[in-house]
């Protein structure tokens, strides 16, 4: 039976759909059998993070009013046999999908997979709540700005409301060197104004950039200190005991290996 | 005078700020503003005098919070008890 995993955030542009793509990806890394699905109709991006915008057929609005069965909507991934896509509708908006019909798809993929990742829209309305009803379990994006630490404690509310057990929390894009000059949140302030447990810290990181250019999740790269950290991740929620990094700012040696490291991609191409 | 000691100064660091301001506002979001909170420390007076004389100006009502359970505190310094 799977387990069924929302990821979400209250504030657009944290990073849901990246971590989306990475957990999946990095879950099947792990052997598990994961389905991805994009709740997000109307903008959807999931598809394109993961590189597989060009295989879309059928959506998920397709599945919800019957036009295919769920397999035929589900995209098996270019370098993982066990990962697959369900997309979003880009013509549609959030109406056309109900908090019912998400838990029957869920009840769908269950006996098949072992993890079911539904990536939120932004918002606190229906679109959130398509992605949290058929959720077991709830993973909270935010970074250490004001405004998504913000909305983060709303979503927070709202989930605990819901019935979905406590959500567990990702802050991304961390910046040591900044926290240790005391111009951003550090990962204690975040815990003591959100208070909910946090499963995974993701340092700030121009691998995220680069290889979603490319349309590849960030953890294919074993360089990436992000990459690093979704895989960390993932090994926690397959319930490994991780011990939580807080991440520190490179050394002279690990800055002079990447700028090394990324010419070498250079000359690959 | 006041360059110099606007230089020996030191700015407060813009995380400290954020983190104050974010503790402000969350409790205002949660629905607990402060005019809720100035009529609810009116009202108390109220109740309390009726039994003591309380010492209203240094009275301190406010909400706190850790691990998510937030928690109104009051402290009311009584000045002195009726005679029976």
């Amino acid at each position: 039976m799977a387990q069924v995993i929302t990821i979400t955030s209250g504030k657009g542009g944290v990073g849901k759909t990246t971590t989306t793509a990475n957990l999946s990806t990095a879950l099947a890394m792990l052997g598990q059998r994961v389905v991805a699905i994009d709740v997000d109709i109307g903008l959807r991006n999931l598809d394109i993070v993961m590189g597989l915008e060009n295989r879309i057929v059928y959506d998920l609005v397709d599945v919800v009013e019957g036009r295919c069965r769920l397999r035929q909507a589900m995209i098996k991934d270019k370098r993982l046999p066990d990962l697959y896509l369900i997309p979003a509708a880009q013509t549609r908006d959030k109406t056309a999908v109900s908090p019912a019909d998400m838990i029957e798809v869920c009840r769908q993929l269950r006996t098949e997979f072992d993890f079911v990742l539904i990536d939120s829209p932004a918002g606190i309305e229906q679109g959130f709540k398509n992605a949290v009803a058929g959720a077991d379990a709830v993973l909270i994006v935010t970074t250490p700005e004001v405004a998504a630490v913000r909305d983060a404690d709303r979503i927070i509310g709202l989930v605990e409301a819901e019935e979905k057990g406590e959500p567990r929390l990702i802050l991304n894009r961390l910046n040591a060197s900044l926290v240790r000059k005391g111009e951003m949140l550090s990962v204690d302030d975040v815990r003591e104004i959100l208070a909910i447990p946090i499963i995974g810290i993701v340092p700030e990181d121009v691998h995220i950039l680069t290889s979603t250019n490319r349309g590849v999740p960030v953890v294919l790269e074993n360089r990436s200190p992000a990459g690093q950290a979704f895989l960390q991740i993932a090994r926690r929620l397959l319930g490994e005991e991780v011990p939580l990094v807080v991440p520190e700012e490179p050394s002279l040696w690990e800055r002079i290996a990447s700028w090394v490291g990324r010419r070498g991609d250079g000359a690959r191409e | 005078m006041d360059l110099v000691r606007s230089l020996l100064q030191r700015r407060p660091k813009s995380s400290a700020i954020a983190k104050e301001r974010l503790q402000l506002v969350l409790v205002h979001d949660r629905g607990f503003s402060p005019q809720l909170l100035e009529t609810l420390k009116s009202e108390i007076i109220a109740v309390i005098s009726k039994y003591v004389e309380i010492d209203a100006e240094h009275m301190d009502v406010k909400i706190t919070r850790s691990d998510r359970q937030d928690r109104l505190v009051a402290d009311i310094p009584v000045r002195r008890y009726p005679l029976r």
